[in-house]
């Protein structure tokens, strides 16, 4: 891409797709002065076309025979209200239209990743934007932020369906309990703290898990795009240079398809795992 | 890669997404397809109710059709039952007709033959009259024997 002024070394072009739009350069793990420009840009643009999509075929929904989009937006509202009646037998009226957003959106934050890594950034950097990354879910914020407020909503299930005491008693009275009051105020501690771990664990994990395989998706679509980097049109001149091409294409494409399950995958695994935590929140033990 | 501000945004892009979802969303896709398959299902059940309601239909017809024929038959029976008696009735009739002219004739003929019977009586008597004043010859006054003479006639 930028071959025709100082072509960058694998670590720099790396470094360079790796970091964010911010309004300013991050200092210390923690700093909420900064924000991600590049991540809220695309979620809120994926956000927008996922409800207006769906709120346009909703609008026109009838119950006589739906068109071709309608369809497909009653396909996935089947079967994510599928997935959601099978694992919670509460009554909420939330929990299905988060899991229908959770997947479709995360779906889309994911799709991004199809995109050729140097399509938006190279455009971007034409309008003269220097970095932009164009996956919100490989950016730790955005997971955080999905699986925090999951999070939140587990919280208050737990408290709305057993109280503040039964939530408490449930992270404090198991899975070690005694009739004996002595051993039972001993047990209470080692209680609390593998039940923390437990109910801290599940957004930890939910953010994690998806920042982490399209993190690595992404790496391996820039690895690859390594194998052109330092040859730029030049290269087609020399044999080496075709093989990367032919390499980086064959390798790409092989990724991009294992990729296509890889993304749905996620979305549906964050979707899945957000129903089943609330719908233990939900339950009584 | 650290902690930002973006964590905030994204909660809220994130509340207020599910907000929108649930709001202006998946009710209605949800309400139209709940309504379709009661739809469907609606429209089975009638398809079903037809067909019961021709099979019925069809008894009903059979039925009708076969106590009609009954019906034809016992008409046709009646109507010659009473072909029959009418003319055993005529029968009936003419025969008594007959009879009663047969009787009546009779009656006639005794009548007339009463009738003839008195005046050849009567003819006998003056016969005899006539006979006994030649036998006599003599004038017999009939204004003299006319009882006489009567008296013989209720005697022959």
């Amino acid at each position: 891409m930028a071959a025709a002024e100082s072509t960058p070394n694998a670590g720099e072009y790396i470094l360079h797709h790796l970091t964010f739009l911010s309004n300013k350069t991050p200092h210390g793990i923690v700093d909420f002065s900064v924000i991600n420009l590049d991540s809220v840009f695309f979620a809120v643009l994926l956000a927008v076309a996922f409800g207006g999509s769906f709120y346009l075929a909703a609008r026109k929904a009838t119950a006589g025979v739906p068109g071709k989009f309608q369809n497909f937006v009653e396909l996935v509202v089947e079967f994510v209200d599928n997935q959601v009646k099978d694992s919670f037998h509460g009554t909420s009226k939330v929990i299905a239209p988060l899991a229908l957003t959770i997947f479709c959106w995360v779906f889309l934050f994911n799709a991004m990743d199809l995109l050729p890594v140097d399509l938006l950034p190279g455009l971007a950097r034409g309008a003269g934007i220097e970095h932009l990354k164009v996956v919100p879910s490989t950016d730790i914020n955005v997971t955080f932020g999905m699986s925090l407020t999951v999070f939140i909503l587990i919280i208050y299930y737990s408290i709305k369906m057993k109280g503040l005491g039964g939530f408490i008693k449930e992270l404090t009275l198991q899975p070690f309990s005694s009739k004996n009051v002595a051993v039972q105020a001993l047990l209470v501690p080692i209680n609390l703290l593998l039940e923390l771990v437990t109910l801290f664990a599940r957004p930890v994990s939910l953010a994690l898990r998806l920042f982490g395989n399209l993190y690595a998706g992404e790496m391996i679509f820039l690895l690859l795009a390594l194998l052109t980097l330092s040859s730029g049109f030049g290269g087609l001149l020399t044999v080496g240079g075709w093989l990367g091409v032919i390499a980086q294409t064959v390798l790409g494409l092989l990724w991009a398809i294992f990729h296509i399950l890889v993304i749905t995958l996620q979305a549906f695994i964050f979707m899945v795992l957000t129903v089943v935590y609330l719908a233990m929140a939900n339950e009584h033990h | 890669m650290n902690i930002n501000l973006t964590l905030i945004v994204q909660m809220l892009v994130f509340i207020i997404l599910i907000w929108f979802t649930m709001k202006f969303v998946w009710p209605f896709i949800l309400g139209a397809m709940e309504e379709r398959s009661k739809k469907i299902a609606q429209g089975l059940a009638a398809a079903d109710k037809g067909e019961q309601s021709l099979a019925q239909a069809r008894e009903r017809a059979e039925v009708i059709v076969r106590e009609a024929r009954e019906r034809a038959i016992q008409i046709i029976d009646n109507a010659q039952h009473r072909a029959n008696d009418l003319v055993e009735q005529a029968k009936g009739a003419a025969s008594t007709e007959g009879q009663r002219l047969v009787a009546a004739a009779q009656q006639q003929i005794e009548l007339d033959s009463s009738r003839a019977r008195e005046s050849l009586r009567r003819e006998v008597a003056q016969i005899a009259v006539q006979a006994a004043s030649k036998l006599l010859e003599r004038e017999i006054d009939p204004k003299a024997h006319a009882d006489l003479i009567s008296k013989l006639a209720t005697q022959i």
